[in-house]
């Protein structure tokens, strides 16, 4: 691997990471909020934060590069206010790799926290504890297999995310090109070779974090 | 006996086959409203059909290297041509080079940005699009032509690739890009963008679109037809309504 190929590779790392931190408490609450609360209309939010799993990631991308493009509701604001740009910098990276692999930490932190006995957490209540306190003390240090499992499949799911990218970020090299455009870019310039060495990377990335979220999922069964 | 229908089922599709061939065209993305135009005339005419696979023209290229099963190569970048030939992809002495275009700024039809290609380097200019470098023919006469005129280092960093000449198109169009490389005739044809400045034919690099037919076409017949309705009279009308620049003209030859 030369410099570039390294580059591009720590880059891309940067930005799932970047965009766990979107996912972690977006989904967090989600997830609490599915499996421990009923409401009306729950059904309609199930379904909605599950669809981008669903929809072809293009869609999802065309979704936010409505709401985040520079003439779209968000992305104008953001424009005239900070001038800050969203479309085809490394912040569009981020909100599709957000986007795209929330539903994946939601599911799986979901089912575990469904998985957490709620007599702990009435007995904790009965001793004075706080919801708050309850969630951080109880509920996600029983569910945190589950949990961290979902964050290595979100983590797994935004390095290979490749649809929605290059909808709303585009392909620019060094500043919003990750790994799955880079090898799709370095395919048709016919650079084979480069292709199947930052294809070798993306596979080792992703065999690990799957194989390690497999292993804790299994272990808490 | 089903036998029977079947025989009927299949001669009927054979006949149809032998009546109408399908020919598919390879063709540029910047030649998509023309030749759509063209092919529909032809098609009535001849009786063919023409199927179109439009992109990239080095997105093309490495699908014909591939395998892709097609009959004619219409490129908006000669060595795009020179590799496939090279490679002895192109059936000799068919090739040749049929129209020019012409580069242009374009930016949103509500932008007052710039007048020339100096101003791109201005700090109101933040993302100016491009076909992409390698791939998209339009990127790399863009890169050229600013190398030439020695902009280049000064807005590289401000450059967003897009997989064809269109999607430069669509990026201007909607305002997510202040400016963007297009051809003339691209530019023609969306009301959302205006011509910032026209490159002068003198200043960019030769713009030049081989066509040919190429080894292993599946209809090379009726693909050599269609090859040559291109050079028509008929043809030429459209591609110069489109605003293309007629390379040959149908009448010396």
């Amino acid at each position: 691997m030369n410099g570039a190929e390294w580059q591009l590779v720590g880059f891309s790392l940067r930005m799932a990471l970047a965009s766990l931190l979107l996912v972690l408490p977006v989904g967090l609450a989600l997830a609490w909020w599915l499996a421990r609360k009923n409401w009306h209309g729950k059904a309609l939010v199930e379904t909605l934060v599950s669809l981008p799993l669903v929809l072809p990631p293009v869609v999802t991308g065309l979704v936010l590069l409505q709401i985040f493009g520079r003439r779209g509701p968000v992305g104008s604001w953001l424009h005239t206010t900070f001038n800050c740009d969203v479309v085809f910098t490394w912040r569009a990276v981020v909100i599709a790799l957000a986007a795209m692999s929330l539903p994946l930490f939601v599911r799986a932190a979901r089912t575990a926290f469904e998985e957490v006995d709620v007599k702990f957490e009435q007995l904790a209540r009965t001793l004075g504890a706080g919801e708050w306190r309850v969630f951080f003390t109880i509920t996600l240090p029983l569910a945190k297999r589950g949990v961290l499992a979902g964050t290595l499949l979100a983590f797994a799911r935004a390095l290979g995310e490749f649809g929605a990218t290059i909808m709303v970020a585009g392909n620019i090299p060094g500043r919003t090109t990750t790994l799955p455009v880079a090898i799709y870019q370095a395919v048709e310039n016919g650079e084979d070779a480069h292709a199947w060495v930052l294809a070798g990377v993306s596979a080792v990335i992703a065999f690990a974090a799957v194989f390690v979220s497999e292993k804790l999922q299994r272990r808490r069964k | 006996m089903n036998n029977k229908i079947l025989v009927a089922i299949l001669s009927s599709l054979f006949a149809l086959q032998l009546h109408a061939a399908q020919v598919t065209v390879f063709a540029a993305a910047s030649l998509t409203d023309s030749l759509k135009q063209i092919a529909a005339d032809y098609e009535k005419s001849s009786g063919d059909k023409i199927v179109f696979n439009f992109a990239a023209s080095g997105t093309l290229s490495r699908q014909i290297e591939a395998g892709a099963p097609a009959d004619v190569f219409f490129a908006a970048d000669e060595t795009k041509a020179d590799a496939l030939e090279k490679k002895g992809l192109l059936v000799s002495g068919t090739r040749k080079s049929l129209l020019g275009n012409s580069l242009v700024i374009v930016i949103p039809t509500d932008a007052t940005t710039i007048h020339s290609p100096a101003e791109l380097t201005n700090a109101v200019v933040q993302h100016i699009a491009l076909g992409e470098l390698k791939t998209v023919p339009c990127g790399t006469y863009a890169k050229a032509y600013l190398k030439k005129l020695a902009l280049w280092p000064a807005i590289e960093s401000k450059v967003v690739p897009c997989e064809s000449v269109r999607a430069v198109l669509a990026a201007v169009e909607s305002g997510n890009v202040d400016a963007g490389f297009v051809y003339k005739t691209d530019a023609a044809i969306s009301k959302k963008v205006k011509v910032a400045y026209e490159v002068p034919a003198a200043d960019a690099p030769k713009i030049s679109y081989p066509l040919a037919l190429l080894k292993g076409a599946p209809q090379p017949d009726a693909a050599k037809k269609f090859i040559a309705y291109l050079d028509s009279d008929a043809a030429t009308a459209v591609f110069k309504k489109f605003g293309f620049i007629m390379l040959t003209s149908p009448a010396t030859k």
